[in-house]
């Protein structure tokens, strides 16, 4: 594969990888890259293996084949899909946040200030609602400082309304510090006008670039459908698609007919 | 004070230290069944013990850290689901132990003493090593408590932040076993599980943070071990058994307690 030097605005680069449980074949011939500041977002149905790329480029699982290269002393932020915080233990929203750090309180108000919820800050955790406990945990990601965020459907158990709020919040977190963000998401819809690049998966790469580009990938009107297609920005329903920098460029043949 | 009385009670501290935050992890990872297959592990321990004639506690320590290992290998497959394994070993260990207590010629086992606890026998050998465990324990549990806490609320997001999960984990499992070896003398294999997460259930409703509920817990599992063991020496009653009946006790009045607060906040 490409062997280009990690530079110094990529975060993580992986090439080629793959992994199996047992004999199903879950990613194969992946390749991804996050840079700092730009917003990369996995989108694929169920099953496609986006959860599984994710844990792989954080070392909680490990790939069968295939290279990830870190920037080195790379910060993560990491929000797991699923986060079963039962009332077994009790926690406070303010040493949840806090959690595997040494944050002093005033820096715990400060990152619970900037996603919106510093007056829960006292409240038992496991009494949060799912919008609530999402910016908990975004609060703790910021207080890591990262470099790169990895958000694994950052929105689940958000109600509509509260979505696109969320997703505004991470696009200003972005902006303030700085850094790569690495999303999986099932929101078409508000995932394709927020994204710098979009990377389509079904156990390998469908396609991946730019919103527009790959909203009239035909790999992509295959998985999503044809009305699929509108929920990208700028996109038209003519023979012509507008890309980020407003041209107008051709759709190919093969694209369905949505 | 009789020595014997002494003894007991101090055995008695020294576990509850231990068991206060150890039971927590218990409760939070359950774990409670896992305590239970070590216990049941613990009497082939002993006829190990008796029959190689070395000091019955490292018998146990020795069948429990092999019951623990045989876990963790065990655990890595996919086909057999854990607590299926745990229910496998919990019993056949029990079996085998049993057999191997009754083919203990020559030597009169205490079989009662072992499943139910035997506090006044407890002799200064049997101090050192609860005390020794004890620190131990603490001085772990401690040390690694916020890594403990971590991977306990959520595993992979603290893999992702460089938290050693599994080693964490099979720590965990040997405190487990090594304070289970030590602490089934006052109480028993069949109840030493009792001593470690009762009193962390206990601790719980009441806790509003990790460390209260540790704290807790340790106070709880005194008070229930002085009310069982008075009671017992009062009322002439198994010391083992009444030890555990008051802390249940407790935790239902709590529980109870716990109830009616709700319901009157909630009208």
């Amino acid at each position: 594969m490409d062997t280009e030097p990690i530079t110094t605005s990529v975060l993580i680069k992986a090439s080629g990888l793959g992994i199996s449980f047992g004999a199903r074949s879950v990613l194969s011939n992946v390749d991804i890259c996050v840079s700092r500041g730009e917003i990369v977002t996995l989108i694929g149905p169920n099953g496609s293996g986006k959860s599984t790329l994710v844990k792989i480029l954080l070392g909680i699982l490990q790939a069968d084949c295939g290279t990830i290269e870190r920037r080195k002393g790379l910060r993560v932020g990491y929000l797991p899909q699923n986060f079963p915080l039962s009332g077994r233990i009790p926690l406070s929203v303010a040493r949840l946040v806090a959690l595997n750090g040494t944050a002093r309180r005033e820096a715990v108000v400060e990152a619970l200030a900037e996603t919106g919820i510093s007056h829960l800050i006292d409240t038992d955790a496991g009494a949060l609602s799912g919008g609530e406990f999402q910016r908990a945990m975004l609060a703790r990601a910021i207080l890591r400082k990262p470099d790169l965020m990895v958000l694994d459907e950052p929105v689940q158990g958000v109600d509509f309304a509260g979505e696109a709020r969320l997703y505004r919040l991470i696009q200003e977190i972005k902006n303030r510090l700085g850094c790569g963000i690495l999303m999986v998401s099932h929101d078409l819809h508000l995932v394709m006008g927020g994204s710098d690049k979009v990377i389509c998966l079904n156990r390998h790469v469908c396609c991946a670039g730019v919103p527009v580009e790959v909203a009239k990938h035909p790999e992509y009107v295959r998985l999503f459908g044809p009305e699929a297609r509108n929920f990208a920005v700028y996109t038209h329903h003519h023979d012509h698609i507008h890309d980020d920098a407003g041209h107008i460029i051709r759709v190919s043949e093969e694209d369905g007919d949505g | 004070m009789d020595n014997f009385i002494l003894y007991a009670l101090l055995a008695g501290l020294g576990i509850v230290l231990s068991a206060g935050p150890l039971g927590c992890f218990i409760v939070w990872r359950q774990m409670a069944f896992f305590g239970d297959t070590v216990a049941h592990a613990a009497l082939l321990g002993v006829a190990l013990g008796l029959l190689l004639d070395m000091d019955v506690t490292l018998g146990v320590i020795i069948i429990t850290a092999l019951v623990t290992l045989a876990l963790i290998v065990l655990g890595n497959q996919r086909l057999i689901a854990t607590d299926t394994l745990l229910g496998i070993l919990a019993h056949a260990m029990l079996a085998f132990g049993l057999i191997a207590a009754a083919l203990l010629t020559g030597v009169r086992v205490d079989l009662m003493g072992y499943l139910f606890g035997d506090i006044l026998a407890i002799s200064r050998t049997d101090l050192y090593w609860i005390y020794a465990i004890s620190a131990l324990v603490l001085a772990v549990t401690g040390f690694l408590w916020k890594r403990f806490l971590m991977a306990t609320i959520h595993e992979e997001l603290a893999m992702a932040e460089g938290v050693p999960v599994r080693d964490l984990k099979i720590v965990l499992m040997i405190l487990t076993a090594l304070t289970i070896a030590t602490a089934m003398k006052v109480v028993g294999i069949l109840l030493i599980t009792a001593m470690l997460i009762i009193p962390a259930a206990t601790a719980r409703l009441f806790a509003r943070s990790p460390e209260q509920m540790a704290a807790l817990a340790i106070v709880a599992g005194l008070a229930g071990f002085l009310g069982g063991f008075g009671g017992a020496f009062v009322l002439d009653l198994p010391a083992g058994p009444a030890i555990v009946a008051t802390l249940t006790l407790m935790f239902l009045t709590g529980f109870g307690a716990m109830g009616i607060l709700q319901g009157y906040k909630n009208t």
